[in-house]
């Protein structure tokens, strides 16, 4: 159901470098809970609208006025690397 | 006398007669920790030491521990994951906040699953922690680490986090009180997400009182969490009143399966059996996709996980790790490297089982299939709250297992979460106490839950079952 090449995509997907000897437990890992998931096919759900949450809460607004907020330097307070002022990561493009 | 094996309510009227100081009662608890951690393992880290000036005036000058998942300004916070190590929120999530005025002495940030993947505190970077009433055996979790501090008398009470069950499942296997409020009913702010359409924060006490107590201390709407309701918090101590006469009780049939240890379904039934000797009515009643909520909880938890831990990238805050070699391009080897070496097995299976739910050709028949699903397990409730005041179950099919027992079976574990799952998915609020211990002296958990912000009902139901049989008394001998 799951090849070696599907784990591999999806952790490429979510960014994730895999050593090789995680690709076969995770694929069975995936295998099992995906088995397991498919008893949701039992339900036709195709005339049911979908709950993203519980609340009934819509476009929750504040006023556009300035409130106080972290200083740069206390929010460059928690960066790994930073320099002149920001955030400093390694080369994005060669 | 023995202060830290005492309730917070309990020791809030020593404070008010002048019988014992703040100090006196961080030195108790700070003693017990000397005493036991070692074995137990309850805490990430422990707290410096607080300041006791000017408590004179706050009103619950006593010690508490939180989840290692609740920002606290300065401190570091790591959801118990390597990717975060170091990292000291720059803010206090707001439940720290509240508590910090109210004038809590926080005692240390307690062990969990790593980001709350998990039932059992083995998935922690620091270790797994101990089942105070049984060293070989698990705490539950996520929120482990509070519930064995509180039982293990390590702390007066804690905060802890539920998105599937993580404070009620933990406060079962240890043999304390443990709230999942109403979603909404308690800022998220500060705490660092899990799923964020699920995840709420909650007490995890010695008694019902305490539990009363706490959340009224931490509920209320917050501009900084746009899901947090503007809705008056009640006093709840005002429900802690033995009176469930008349009270309609359902008894759901889909609890009562296969799968359910004898001794909890002997111990939960004996519970339904007091709650009726006192007059509430019992009713049996039916939650008919109960069977399907395993299977869309870890579509939807995943599939929210997965989205909300894409931020731990070492780009910004955390760990950063770069690999000796040149795979693509220095910033993308740097990401999958970070969280390749950052993140522990369970995140990684389920940041790509979420990634999988969400990716294209598959966005349909899981995650939106899995969110119809959430509808129709949100619809029974809403049925069932049309003729009963309170649903009351097992909180979890078995007492607590043994270390290592579901390691290496992810399926397993997460079907220990069966019975608590529902109340996430559908938002309501749901307590577990304790109703009993098996053969082998371990604890056994009775849930109670209610319509949305309905914790008072809750807290009644809670109470009078509590006052009739004092099980919360036990303590447990490490």
């Amino acid at each position: 159901m799951i090849t070696d090449q599907d784990v591999r995509y999806v952790a490429a997907l979510s960014r994730i470098h895999l050593r090789e000897e995680e690709v076969d437990r995770l694929r069975k890992n995936l295998e099992d809970i995906l088995r397991y998931i498919e008893k949701l096919n039992q339900l036709d759900v195709s005339a049911v609208e979908p709950t993203n949450h519980v609340l009934p809460l819509k476009n929750v607004l504040r006023p556009d006025d300035a409130r106080p907020s972290l200083t740069q330097e206390e929010a460059l307070s928690i960066a790994v690397e930073k320099s002149q002022g920001a955030f400093k990561v390694p080369k994005v493009i060669e | 006398m023995n202060l830290h094996t005492l309730t917070a309510h309990a020791l809030q009227e020593l404070l008010l007669n002048r019988q014992v100081s703040p100090a006196d009662i961080y030195r108790a608890v700070r003693g017990q920790i000397d005493l036991v951690e070692k074995k137990v393992g309850a805490f990430a880290r422990l707290a410096p030491a607080p300041d006791f000036n000017g408590l004179a005036d706050k009103p619950f000058p006593i010690p508490v521990a939180l989840k290692d998942n609740l920002c606290i300004s300065g401190q570091e916070t790591t959801c118990a994951s390597k990717i975060l190590t170091g990292f000291r929120p720059p803010y206090d999530a707001t439940v720290v906040r509240r508590l910090k005025e109210a004038g809590a002495l926080i005692i240390g940030q307690a062990n969990m699953d790593e980001f709350a993947f998990g039932s059992s505190t083995e998935s922690s970077c620091y270790g797994p922690t101990k089942n105070p009433w049984d060293l070989t055996r698990v705490p539950g979790g996520s929120s482990g680490g509070a519930a064995a501090a509180v039982a293990a008398h390590e702390t007066i009470w804690a905060l802890g986090s539920d998105t599937g069950g993580s404070i009620r499942q933990p406060a079962a296997f240890c043999g304390i009180v443990g709230l999942k409020p109403t979603y909404g009913r308690v800022s998220r702010y500060g705490l660092i997400a899990f799923a964020s359409s699920l995840d709420q924060i909650g007490p995890m006490t010695k008694d019902v009182t305490d539990a009363a107590r706490l959340l009224k201390i931490i509920a209320g709407h917050d501009p900084l969490d746009a899901t947090s309701v503007d809705l008056p918090v009640p006093d709840y101590t005002q429900s802690l009143r033995c009176e469930v006469k008349g009270m309609r009780v359902g008894i759901p049939r889909e609890y009562f399966i296969a799968g359910l240890d004898p001794e909890v379904a002997e111990a939960v039934t004996a519970a339904i059996a007091v709650l009726k000797k006192q007059g509430a009515q019992i009713v049996d009643i039916s939650l008919p996709h109960t069977p399907y909520a395993v299977a869309t909880y870890y579509i939807v938890a995943t599939a929210e996980a997965s989205s909300n831990l894409g931020r731990y990238d070492g780009v910004r805050y955390g760990r950063r790790v770069r690999p000796p070699e040149i795979r693509q391009t220095p910033i993308i080897d740097m990401f999958e490297e970070t969280r390749d070496q950052g993140f522990g097995e369970e995140a990684k299976r389920r940041i790509m089982l979420g990634t999988y739910a969400l990716s294209a050709g598959y966005y349909d028949a899981y995650y939106l299939k899995g969110l119809k699903v959430r509808t129709l397990i949100k619809r029974d409730f809403d049925q069932a709250f049309q003729t009963v005041d309170a649903i009351v179950t097992p909180t979890a099919p078995t007492t607590a297992f043994k270390i290592g027992e579901k390691t290496a079976d992810p399926l397993s574990m997460y079907l220990s979460d069966i019975y608590t799952i529902s109340a996430n998915l559908s938002g309501i609020p749901a307590i577990s106490l304790p109703c009993g211990f098996s053969q082998a002296g371990l604890p056994i958990g009775l849930q109670i839950m209610a319509k949305p912000f309905a914790e008072e009902t809750l807290f009644r139901v809670a109470f009078a079952y509590e006052q009739a049989t004092g099980w919360h008394k036990r303590v447990c001998q490490i």
